[in-house]
């Protein structure tokens, strides 16, 4: 058996390692979230980059360890994974796909371009479950500390909006 | 267990004091959990808590790094002794009711959203990088705290008498946050630091229009506190240090 190319190994690892799912929102693959930064093949192994989407983020050390795993049981040994803060997270690195899962779960995505927050509130958020956007926030923050919580007055549910970052 | 001793060169300093501050407003913040008024402010006094502790990790392990003793993150922030904690004395003040938090939160916001901003073109790249995470999180901790002192102020009779005294209390201990010395000066020289008087405009404004939509009114400078930066604090932090590091003086290197 000859040693598999590297590029090979790099990209089996990158789509293995994409797939973890994120701990807090399972609907999402830390590849969908943009939290997979990057994947080299060094001299000791596979060296996988991943970026915190908030400074706190409390998931950083499971997807670290989810990762080792899912390299491991796929044969490819244990990956060096390194968290790395710069460029930093912004929800721009969410994938179009990633967007469309959060709305299908229910949780209305962010916006595109990812600008500077007023000093007020004046996001103008589309409830995911029926397109309204005759909304208003309940609270700044939600379940998670990516999220925030919001009610539709068209279909008078509330929801979760993964907030723009 | 034994404290430890920092050796301080100006960078080692500089960087423990921005830890510091993030860890003492950090801690305060999480002093909420199970106390809150309402649901959503527990889950967001606990983020805005968890934000700023991530902030300290990071601060802590770079200042670990520059200092090159082997002290990690938690060895700094669980082994230094009172005086060693270089915060200012604004983010040590207790909680007090939900207005003296807010209203803390947002002098302390206001300064700190255009700080990070501003260190985000810092010579120094790991500040930089530090700087361009913490300055989206702070933008949003300044929201948050400006919605509430409006709500407050303009809100009752008593709400807004509370959140005049907690602005009268807290007022005294703003001066800090523009305050340089000789490590400022050294870092600021060579583009490390950011000079915070190029904040204070920025600041009063912020701060400003957030109390004349709260109906409240803006303090004069009179006498204002120090000594924080240097390790001279209110009475408040040595309680605060008690809980906090209880465990790892207790049972040294414990881990989950």
């Amino acid at each position: 058996m000859t040693a598999p190319h590297p590029d090979d190994l790099r990209e089996a690892a990158r789509r293995i390692a994409g797939a973890v799912p994120d701990p807090e929102i399972p609907v999402l693959t830390i590849a969908d979230l943009g939290v997979l930064r990057d994947v080299r093949v060094g001299p000791s192994g596979i060296e996988i980059d991943i970026t915190p989407t908030y400074c706190g983020c409390p998931a950083m050390s499971m997807i670290a360890t989810e990762i080792e795993i899912a390299l491991e049981k796929a044969g490819l040994g244990r990956p060096k994974v390194a968290t790395v803060l710069s460029p930093a997270w912004t929800t721009d690195w969410m994938t179009d796909e990633g967007r469309d899962k959060l709305r299908a779960y229910g949780i209305a995505p962010p916006p595109k371009g990812a600008g500077r927050r007023a000093l007020f509130g004046v996001d103008e958020v589309a409830c995911p479950h029926c397109g309204s956007t005759d909304t208003t926030a309940i609270a700044e923050f939600g379940s998670t500390a990516c999220k925030a919580l919001w009610r539709c007055h068209a279909c008078r549910e509330p929801f979760d909006y993964f907030k723009c970052h | 267990m034994t404290s430890i001793r920092v050796t301080e060169t100006p960078l080692v300093t500089y960087v423990l004091r921005r830890a510091d501050d993030a860890l003492v407003l950090g801690h305060r913040l999480s002093e909420w959990c199970g106390k809150a008024p309402m649901m959503e402010e527990e889950m967001a006094l606990a983020n805005m808590g968890l934000d700023l502790i991530g902030q300290a990790r990071a601060l802590y392990t770079y200042a670990g790094e520059a200092e090159a003793a082997g002290h990690d993150e938690d060895a700094l922030a669980y082994r230094r002794d009172e005086r060693a904690y270089r915060n200012l004395l604004l983010v040590e003040q207790p909680n007090g009711d939900f207005a003296v938090t807010m209203v803390r939160q947002l002098l302390y916001a206001a300064y700190a959203d255009p700080y990070w901003r501003a260190m985000m073109s810092s010579r120094d790249a790991t500040l930089a990088a530090i700087a361009a995470k913490a300055e989206k999180e702070m933008a949003y901790h300044l929201r948050h705290s400006a919605e509430w002192v409006v709500r407050l102020g303009d809100g009752t009779p008593e709400s807004h008498e509370r959140t005049a005294r907690a602005l009268t209390m807290l007022w005294p201990y703003t001066g800090e946050l523009f305050e340089t010395d000789s490590v400022d000066d050294s870092l600021i020289e060579a583009g490390i630091a950011v000079d915070p008087a190029s904040l204070r405009d920025t600041w009063r404004a912020t701060v400003a229009d957030v109390l004349g939509r709260a109906t409240l009114t803006m303090p004069a400078d009179g006498y204002m506190q120090k000594g924080g930066r240097s390790g001279r604090h209110s009475e408040h932090l040595g309680h605060l240090l008690t809980e906090l590091q209880y465990m790892q003086r207790t049972i040294p290197g414990a881990t989950w």
